[in-house]
């Protein structure tokens, strides 16, 4: 199957890639993207756990199964708004 | 009203967007680019958003405040793209008939959004950039 991925903030700037499709196995789960996507951007390794996944705009966890043709966005923290630490 | 904009944001439009006839509170809670951060002098501050998502989430913060709060109506809206110091990033206008639960809406609104809405902070200080991250960490 394939899947539409999405890149931002930091991830996009370490990827130098805002979006793409990726080929993966039927059946596979977020963390068999995740972990595929990590033997092809080594980069990636070291974000591990900090990186949050969305499925067709909603939050999934990793054991969450992907189909055919979805849309999978890599979160890295989320920071909007305005206060860094006291708020 | 639930946007992601790339201009100024018109805070007068935010709140008349909560304008009802059965509210006697309207909070408004506008957060602007500071000058410094982390004992460093920040020059401007650029947001990135997922922007579909980020509307979506915004909306369900809406509708968790409104199970939650006997509010009448809410607003957010989150700029994108460079913002110069001083200028809001984000606005969020919550009216009730009464304020308390406007003030504890409002509030909750802007800690949500901080923790789920899909919008990224770069901050751009002498000397170099970085993009901010959560201090909590992974959520799933």
């Amino acid at each position: 199957m394939v899947v539409r991925l999405r890149f931002f903030a930091s991830l996009r700037e370490r990827l130098h890639c805002s979006e793409g499709d990726f080929t993966l196995a039927d059946g596979s789960n977020v963390e068999d993207l995740w972990a595929a996507l990590c033997t092809e951007y080594p980069q990636l390794v070291e974000l591990g756990a900090s990186v949050s996944f969305a499925v067709n705009r909603e939050y999934v966890n990793r054991e969450h199964r992907l189909s055919n043709n979805d849309e999978v966005a890599l979160i890295p923290p989320v920071s909007g708004g305005i206060d860094v630490r006291d708020c | 009203m639930y946007e992601i904009v790339d201009h100024p944001i018109d805070a007068a439009a935010v709140t008349a967007a909560v304008a009802d006839p059965h509210t006697g509170a309207t909070v408004v809670f506008i957060g602007t680019t500071r000058d410094h951060n982390d004992g460093r002098q920040v020059t401007c501050l650029e947001y990135e958003a997922y922007p579909e998502m980020a509307v979506a989430e915004m909306r369900k913060i809406g509708d968790t405040a409104r199970q939650r709060w006997p509010i009448e109506r809410m607003a957010i809206v989150h700029r994108t793209g460079v913002v110069p110091i001083g200028e809001a990033s984000v606005v969020i206008a919550v009216s009730a008939a009464h304020r308390r639960a406007a003030f504890e809406a409002c509030h909750f609104a802007i800690d949500r959004l901080k923790e789920v809405v899909p919008i990224w902070k770069k901050e751009h200080f002498d000397g170099g950039e970085v993009w901010i991250g959560s201090q909590t960490g992974q959520r799933f």
